[in-house]
């Protein structure tokens, strides 16, 4: 059977340097970082006291009191990002098979300021179980992708994928994977997370995957950096429509960009630590080129999974060389969350996106916080360091890879002939 | 109005997002106020907090409307 042909027809992002798309691509492309002292809660006993926290963001600028109770923050966040994609993709939901539409989402945790908060009022108890009724329903990952639908009257496929870092560019390629089977006409893909509480931040941090560049938190997180000391926790959500060719077509849809493929593969290795060689992540490249159809060298833009760790960055790299040998040092690499930070679960999502409006607009979003080479990175590598790079993109790649070794990848081309 | 029925009308005010005068005696939860399933429940046991009083399941089934509540803790509070 032949692969239909899907398509990016919509866009959605809230994140630490951006309340939408707009907003964001300014701040991309003018390296702006997302990072500053936390303001959700105090952080005087925590080792690291800074994140890429979301700003200005009101939750009852978008939702009535009730739905505020009802949702945990990374629900709030898929909802605004989904509500900004669906409406960018000008899709008319009057007149849409809705049966036709799903909903495919990503977050590594869900609901976990939730689950603390829950669990912190029944310690203080006499061990009645008091339990709020809404503490598993806000809590669940699933419970993203399940509202959007709710509030659209989404009849398609729905769940959330799971796989840490990696699960929202799961679910883009899953919302690809069905498009491309006939499954769907169109599919609301992305991710969403919100777990800068003292839960995270204090589970993060006794892994020694923080930064605690408390000092200077805006220069913290600082990719392929020599002096790099963990990543920075962001939060937020993307959002994309994708949509099969034809059907964009004949509504006359404005198109981003095509979604060529995706490869998935896992470390098999250990629980948290990159494999030192990069095995599943040179995997994960050589699957997501085979899948798109490409060679290396149609490549022109990696957006790394690029944390800001001494193992992980150096580890990815060293894959880039061997997957693409002599023409990896003339694709732009880049990590954008030397800006936004790791938003976890959503970042596949927003890292696409990130790829994508680079190639609408020829500008590779540069790598901010680079100050000395890493002697264990080879200098040839273009590393897109603190300024942007005008560059013509035919196809861009995305790496994504969680906790667990769960890797992913996902490509885009351009639709410019 | 009791202090009983205004902390419960604050409580349904603030856990449904009801304007006040919405809650008004007879008004039924689900029917008039828009709870669902677990908004009843939520209710229920905000009540319980508030009044530090015990609502067993087969009773809280019986309190559906803003006066039938008024009423139940009156009567424990008793």
């Amino acid at each position: 059977m032949e692969l239909k042909r899907v398509v990016v027809t919509g866009l959605g992002a809230l994140t630490p340097i951006g309340n939408n798309i707009s907003e964001y691509w300014e701040a991309l492309k003018s390296g702006k970082s997302g990072a500053a002292p936390i303001t959700y809660f105090d952080t005087s006993l925590f080792k690291t006291k800074f994140a890429c926290e979301i700003k200005n963001f009101n939750a009852t600028d978008h939702f009535d009191r009730k739905e505020v109770r009802r949702l945990d923050r990374f629900a709030q966040y898929a909802l605004v990002a989904s509500d900004e994609a669906i409406l960018d993709s000008g899709v008319d939901l009057d007149v849409v098979d809705k049966y036709r539409i799903g909903v495919i989402w990503g977050a590594g945790i869900g609901g976990l300021e939730t689950f603390q908060n829950e669990v912190i009022d029944f310690a203080k108890g006499d061990g009645t179980p008091r339990f709020n009724p809404f503490f598993i329903p806000k809590m669940i990952a699933d419970i993203a992708p399940g509202n959007i639908s709710i509030k659209h009257g989404f009849m398609g496929p729905n769940y959330a994928t799971v796989s840490a870092c990696a699960s929202s560019a799961n679910a883009m390629i899953d919302a690809l994977n069905y498009i491309r089977l006939g499954y769907s006409d169109i599919m609301v893909t992305g991710g969403s997370e919100a777990a800068v509480t003292q839960a995270g931040m204090g589970g993060f941090n006794s892994m020694h995957a923080l930064s605690t560049r408390n000092d200077d938190p805006q220069k913290a997180s600082r990719p392929f950096d020599a002096n790099r000391d963990g990543f920075v926790l962001g939060e937020g959500g993307g959002a994309l429509i994708l949509e099969e060719y034809e059907h964009a077509k004949a509504r006359g849809a404005k198109i981003y960009a095509e979604v060529i493929g995706g490869g998935m593969s896992s470390d098999a290795y250990h629980m948290t630590a990159p494999h030192p060689e990069g095995k599943g992540v040179i995997a994960v490249m050589k699957n997501c080129l085979e899948n798109s159809g490409l060679k290396p060298e149609d490549v022109d833009t990696i957006n790394t999974h690029g944390t800001s760790t001494p193992l992980g960055d150096v580890a990815e790299l060293k894959a880039i060389k061997n997957v693409f040998g002599d023409h990896a040092k003339n694709i732009n690499i880049n990590s954008t969350k030397s800006m936004t930070g790791h938003l976890l679960g959503a970042a596949g999502a927003v890292e696409a996106i990130a790829s994508i409006l680079a190639m609408q607009h020829n500008l590779v979003p540069p790598t901010i916080n680079h100050e000395t080479a890493d002697e264990n990175i080879d200098p040839e590598l273009n590393l897109t360091l603190n300024k942007p790079q005008e560059r013509k993109i035919k196809v861009a790649m995305s790496n994504t890879f969680g906790f667990g070794g769960h890797n992913a990848c996902v490509a885009f081309k351009s639709m410019d002939e | 109005m009791s202090d009983i029925a205004s902390r419960v009308k604050a409580i349904i005010v603030d856990k449904l997002g009801v304007d006040e005068n919405e809650v008004v005696t007879e008004a039924s939860f689900t029917n008039d106020l828009g709870a669902d399933s677990l908004d009843t429940v939520e209710l229920i046991m905000e009540f319980e907090k508030e009044f530090d009083i015990q609502i067993p399941d087969d009773q809280a089934e019986n309190i559906s409307t803003v006066g039938q509540a008024v009423s139940y803790i009156e009567e424990a509070k008793k």
